[in-house]
């Protein structure tokens, strides 16, 4: 299997839907030449430029438009540059894409892929390094994935472009360059299917894309000291594939939950609150949460790391769950 | 098509919203219908004339007062009553309510609760019929207020320097809600800005529904041909509120008095006047025809089923979740 980095897996994935579907098409904010993460490049050229249309700095217009065109039989992939930017396209997502199927009264799809880079990533500042899923979360009528492994990137990617409802896929950019094996053609994972990253017995870790690589280096510090943590990715938060989170929650009995955005109203809520639904009388301990703090993410490197999750604070929150010091 | 006849439609279609816009006016007020309602009531020519220049397969992105243009697009007026009424026989099943009928085998596809919204899907719609390869046009309707939104100037530039099969018909009513035109927007008019983005621009008289006809019918077809988007400004009269109750303390009575002098329904009948067809009796069948219609829907909608509650959870996904 070839090792491909998670930005060329998504490359990978457009390239090959788009060869496949000729309703794809990809809009977005300097797509054409591939900036700023380089996960279009080449596609201009391998499909023309009516098919990867470089659009002018038109968020409302750019996401609104390709809603138009999902319900009218394109299969537009809308790349948010910056997943920050969406709320310049706030209406166009929460209002137009999320509810029209619904308030048509099912009437038709809106198969709209949109790629949001996101996360924290070189001191990128305020504006460019949010986590946003959780306000997505809480808008019913939109289905999120969070890759964390090229594979993934690559399979995650392929199957929302192929659903007929509109997928979020949320692609940390600090993931771009890291590389792993990823299944040459036809490789789809299937939204709701969590996958254990990580076997462990003693403490279910639960996270998604760049806080499973975290949290698979707190599994090795852990190792260290005799404490086997299994690394649950969910892939997807909507749907959610509660079963597994559940029949790992049977076999440790202790859950921590890490997410990259901040921790009041954050993803980590929702979960612990589905984890305890599903199998309160397994656990055996409180659950736990590492989250970044409240506050906007800072610029320098030092505040950076001070206010998002760290593989200590993983570690720290697992003995915690142990019943063992911090 | 020939004035006479082209006349004549027009005349029928106004008409036809006219009344059903008073019959709905006289349901709400009766308790009949529920949640917010925007009439139309003195813009139906505005409607009729973009409608009559579209074909079935053309499509329309309306607004919070867009009863009139989807009758306009061919839309079912028994599934808009029923819709209205909140009933599982609407065309949104119940789901959707005056500010949000849509009917996309109709080309109608929604009106929208949020100002502008319909803007960018509209250029949507257009790329879509562009990558698809066929000679669709999409119309989207605002009103004066909307062009005050940033999606409005999104949308315009985006169609314009992609040259999308755009009609963009603002549908001045002189009232932003409760806001006056001229205390909320600056340059005195809306095509003015058309300029700005380099398409064409014309102002027209929104109450001459054969005007709107024929200035919208260039529009088009300058669309189809592929020589990209026009920014229409249809100047018209709101005669009822902002929404149904709206006890419109913020306007002088005598405006409306005199809106009503330029009636689109009266002006259509003097043209067929001018033009020598005018003939009662067919007026008289037009009317009748028109009520008995009305009637039926009305009908039909008080004895559609409510929609069942567990249907609330259903239409969110094409493939549910689970499934």
């Amino acid at each position: 299997m070839p090792e491909l980095t998670y930005g060329d897996a998504l490359n990978a994935a457009l390239r090959e839907e788009m060869a496949r579907d000729e309703r794809v098409y990809l809009i977005g904010e300097d797509i054409g030449a591939g900036v700023p993460f380089g996960v279009t490049k080449g596609l201009r050229e391998a499909f023309g430029a009516e098919r990867v249309l470089d659009a002018p700095i038109s968020e409302a217009a750019i996401v609104g438009s390709a809603v138009g065109a999902a319900m009218t039989g394109m299969r537009p992939v809308v790349d948010m540059h910056f997943a920050d930017f969406v709320t310049c396209a706030m209406d166009e997502v929460v209002n137009q894409l999320a509810k029209s199927r619904y308030m048509f009264g099912g009437q038709c799809g809106f198969p709209l892929t949109l790629r949001m880079p996101y996360g924290i990533g070189k001191s990128a500042g305020g504006h460019h390094s949010n986590s946003v899923e959780a306000w997505f979360l809480n808008t019913p009528g939109l289905k999120l994935c969070l890759p964390s492994t090229p594979a993934d990137a690559k399979g995650l990617l392929k199957t929302a472009i192929r659903d007929d409802d509109p997928v979020l896929v949320f692609e940390q950019r600090s993931l771009y360059r890291v590389t792993g094996p990823v299944p040459e053609g036809e490789h789809l994972i299937p939204l709701g299917r969590a996958d254990v990253k990580r076997p462990g017995r003693d403490v279910t870790v639960i996270a998604t894309a760049r806080m499973v690589q975290v949290a698979l280096e707190a599994a090795d510090a852990l190792a260290a000291e005799g404490i086997a943590i299994e690394v649950v990715d969910p892939r997807s938060l909507v749907p959610l594939d509660v079963e597994t989170l559940a029949a790992s929650v049977a076999r440790t009995h202790r859950v921590v939950i890490v997410e990259e955005g901040p921790l009041t109203g954050g993803v980590g809520g929702h979960l612990a609150w589905v984890v305890m639904e599903a199998a309160f009388d397994e656990l055996d301990a409180p659950l736990a949460r590492v989250a970044a703090a409240d506050v906007p993410v800072p610029f320098a490197p030092i505040l950076e790391a001070a206010v998002s999750p760290q593989v200590s604070g993983i570690v720290a929150a697992v003995r915690r769950t142990l019943g063992l010091a911090a | 098509m020939d004035e006479p006849r082209l006349a004549a439609d027009l005349y029928r279609t106004v008409l036809r919203i006219r009344r059903a816009e008073e019959r709905i006016r006289d349901l709400y007020a009766a308790g009949r219908m529920p949640g917010f309602i925007h009439l139309s009531l003195g813009q139906e020519g505005v409607a009729g004339g973009v409608g009559a220049a579209l074909r079935p397969d053309d499509f329309v992105t309306s607004t919070h007062r867009g009863h009139g243009h989807y009758l306009a697009k061919g839309g079912s007026l028994r599934r808009l009553i029923a819709e209205l009424y909140g009933k599982a026989t609407g065309c949104c099943r119940g789901k959707g309510g005056s500010m949000h009928i849509a009917d996309v085998a109709a080309g109608y596809l929604g009106a929208n609760g949020v100002l502008t919204a319909g803007l960018p899907l509209a250029c949507g719609v257009g790329l879509s019929a562009k990558l698809r390869r066929t000679d669709q046009v999409c119309v989207a309707f605002f009103g004066d207020g909307a062009a005050n939104r940033g999606p409005f100037h999104e949308a315009v530039n985006l169609a314009a320097v992609w040259r999308l099969p755009v009609v963009f018909v603002c549908e001045n009513n002189g009232w932003a809600s409760t806001t006056a035109f001229a205390a909320a927007t600056a340059g005195g008019s809306i095509v003015a800005r058309a300029s700005g983005y380099g398409i064409p621009g014309l102002t027209v008289d929104g109450n001459d529904a054969l005007a709107v006809h024929g200035a919208t019918a260039a529009a088009v077809t300058r669309a189809r041909a592929g020589d990209g988007p026009s920014l229409l400004e249809a100047r018209t009269i709101r005669w009822q509120g902002h929404f149904e109750g709206d006890p419109q303390g913020y306007r002088d009575k005598t405006e409306v008095a005199e809106g009503r002098r330029s009636d689109p329904l009266v002006r259509l009948a003097d043209r067929l006047r001018a033009l020598g067809i005018w003939d009662e009796r067919w007026a008289k069948e037009t009317e009748e025809a028109t009520l008995a219609e009305l009637d039926e829907a009305v009908a039909f909608a008080e004895a559609s089923p409510d929609p069942l509650p567990g249907d609330a959870l259903g239409d969110l996904f094409v493939r549910p979740i689970g499934d």
